[in-house]
């Protein structure tokens, strides 16, 4: 990455907040630990101050209720962004979620709208074990309803925030603090229509492809790079909205490299890994296959606490870079 | 078991045939009196049509009904504006007919046709009439609680003197939602009214069987939220505390709380009444509280007092039959969804 400006991804992310609490007086925020924000990085700091109480909204330890809340404020017109600064929690708002917001558009015939931006931060390692520790994309991008949205890059995290916020449906939007520290050069804001928001190859190459959202976009660049040094040349495709997925691109690369290797920093069964995989396999013809596509996830297993463990729980790029080259042998 | 306010849980006691509990109509003007009276047999008319429609097998899904219950939508809707936002649950026939939706676009919605309140896509069970205040009617139970709050949060940000207004049963004061929703409705003071229709069952399960104490009103009182208990099937009580709570909330922008103590005629879900699901309910129970039917009190008070005369009373009751079957015949008659609309709705772009 170009470090040109301190532009890094926690302070875009603030950024994005900052542009829409400005210009939308509909936009507020609510969520735990927001007038004390070290809870989530430096990716909110000061809003409180800036903005006032009012609109940046510390609750009570009531993950369920205050998301059912920020999804019936936006049924009654503001635009909330709903704020769970660890993933693992946010399971107790899982009706408010699936049950409410993913389906209201459709249950009521298209009449109303649950704009609604809940944003879910991963926030693992550490030694934080398996409650700090859940990636857990898969499971939103299985509903219909939801649009679920993974910023890999520092423009995409204030950027794609800003086109989840004005979206108008119910959008989970999923930071990763351990891209916190990565900097880019960013240009001025433009709005982005989400919908039209798709796969983007960030690294061209013909022998492979890697798809990735999020960290795992983030190994998948190291790896390639790995790679590139042993004459691997990896086209790296970012997925930044995993769903409703836009197949195209993937398809693309593939039908061009004929090796697909998928990296996803959750499990594997019933994963985001594995439905890349299929959609892929679905659109193309098996002939253009050089081999077996593969993915990198998770062993099956819960988060450690234990460092000797937890050193061996997360995929590295060298673990890319192993599955990668794998697919020149079959 | 006994209410704080002296209403005793089944009507078993203090109730013989000829002591129908009466009601204090002073104070009320007389065409007000009759109009709530005819939109609570309204209602009740459009439940019984739902009822055998459902039983003929016209009706594909379940509908929970609401018969025996119309006091409380109706009373407290006299106080409501169309610029409200009300959420409901899985009984909400009443709480959108109170506010004034059309009963044939319920009819089309119940008959899965394209016309329907929701265009077909949600049946009974997923209401919605924007343009009459009515936000959303949705049966997760306890699911629409919080969309309340957060409404209330809104119309507060709005600047707006709207309120939201959260209806729910007994059974949805177990869920954890209700007690956070609670919690952080008076936290944020907003201006939101949760109305517990307590009709003592869960699906098939007496509150006795549920709980340790048959008063809902302990949980909103424990959060500081302005409370009144009410005897739900007696609209003169019900309007009083509507008129006191609404009050506060539109004016005060805090959280208010109505416990309304009422029965259900049907069981849980469809058209028998001596049903539910899994076990039978007391048929003494019902027929001692079908003495306190909100509809026949009204009506025995006004043609006592004189403000209403029989002729004219069944002369409406024909009238409103009419209507409804009109209504039905009209939405039984229209086109179905067409295809496209299951992939249509799933997003808004």
């Amino acid at each position: 990455m170009t470090k040109k400006t301190s532009n890094n991804y926690g302070s875009a992310i603030r950024e994005g907040f900052a542009y829409l609490l400005k210009k939308y007086p509909e936009v507020f925020v609510i969520g735990q630990g927001l007038w004390s924000p070290w809870y989530v990085g430096n990716s909110m700091t000061g809003l409180d101050k800036e903005f006032g109480i009012e609109r940046i909204i510390d609750t009570p330890v009531a993950e369920s209720a205050c998301t059912g809340a920020a999804v019936g404020a936006a049924l009654a017109g503001m635009k909330p962004i709903m704020v769970h600064p660890r993933m693992d929690f946010m399971l107790y708002a899982m009706d408010a979620i699936v049950n409410q917001a993913a389906k209201w558009s459709s249950m009521m015939g298209g009449q109303a709208h649950a704009g609604v931006t809940i944003r879910a931060i991963i926030n693992r390692g550490g030694e934080q074990g398996a409650q700090h520790s859940q990636a857990l994309h898969s499971w939103f991008a299985h509903i219909p309803g939801l649009r679920v949205v993974m910023p890999y890059s520092v423009s995409d995290a204030r950027d794609l925030l800003i086109a989840s916020a004005l979206s108008g449906d119910p959008v989970i939007y999923i930071d990763d603090r351990w891209l916190y520290s990565n900097v880019e050069k960013l240009e001025p804001v433009s709005e982005l229509d989400l919908k039209t928001q798709g796969p983007k190859i960030i690294k061209s190459g013909g022998d492979l492809t890697l798809v990735s959202a999020g960290y795992s976009t983030h190994l998948a660049l190291e790896a390639s790079k790995i790679l590139s040094v042993e004459g691997i040349e990896a086209e790296v495709i970012d997925m930044r909205v995993l769903s409703p997925i836009s197949p195209k691109a993937i398809i693309e690369s593939v039908a061009k490299t004929g090796r697909l290797v998928t990296v996803d920093g959750g499990w594997s069964p019933a994963g985001f890994a594995g439905e890349i995989i299929a959609t892929v396999t679905e659109g193309i013809s098996p002939k253009l296959l050089k081999s077996s596509p593969r993915r990198v996830t998770l062993p099956f297993a819960p988060a450690p606490s234990a460092p000797a463990l937890e050193k061996i729980y997360y995929p590295t790029p060298e673990d890319v870079v192993k599955v990668s080259r794998a697919t020149f042998s079959d | 078991m006994k209410f704080d306010n002296g209403i005793d849980s089944l009507g078993t006691e203090g109730l013989s045939l000829n002591c129908n509990p009466s009601l204090n109509l002073d104070m009320r003007a007389q065409q007000e009196l009759i109009d709530q009276l005819y939109l609570m047999i309204h209602i009740r008319f459009i439940e019984h049509k739902i009822a055998n429609m459902r039983k003929m097998g016209h009706i594909g899904g379940p509908v929970h009904l609401g018969a025996g219950q119309e006091a409380i939508a109706v009373g407290i809707s006299r106080y409501l504006r169309k610029s409200d936002k009300i959420f409901s649950g899985h009984r909400s026939h009443a709480h959108l007919l109170a506010m004034g939706s059309d009963p044939y676009r319920l009819f089309a919605e119940l008959l899965g046709r394209s016309t329907g309140l929701t265009k077909g896509m949600g049946g009974s069970m997923h209401l919605w009439d924007g343009p009459n205040g009515i936000y959303g009617a949705v049966p997760i139970v306890s699911g629409t609680v919080p969309l309340a709050v957060g409404a209330a949060l809104a119309l507060k940000m709005q600047n707006k003197d709207d309120i939201a207004i959260a209806y729910f049963g007994d059974g949805a004061i177990e869920e954890g939602v209700v007690h956070e929703s609670l919690n952080l409705a008076r936290q944020l003071c907003v201006p939101v009214l949760f109305v517990c229709e307590n009709n003592f069952f869960s699906s098939h399960m007496h509150i006795s069987q549920r709980q340790p104490s048959n008063s809902i009103a302990r949980f909103s009182r424990a959060n500081e939220i302005e409370t009144e208990t009410v005897d739900g099937n007696n609209i003169i009580d019900v309007e009083n505390a509507a008129s006191r709570l609404i009050d506060i909330a539109r004016n005060k922008k805090m959280p208010v709380f109505m416990e309304a103590i009422t029965y259900r005629h049907y069981g849980h879900v469809d058209w028998q009444e001596d049903a539910d699901v899994g076990i039978n309910r007391s048929q003494s129970d019902l027929k001692l509280w079908k003495l306190k039917d909100p509809i026949v009190r009204l009506e025995s008070a006004l043609l006592e007092v004189n403000f209403l005369n029989k002729d004219e009373l069944q002369k409406r009751k024909t009238d409103i039959h009419k209507e409804i079957d009109s209504a039905w015949k009209l939405a039984f008659d229209d086109t179905e969804p067409e295809s496209k609309s299951l992939l249509n709705f799933v997003y808004k772009g």
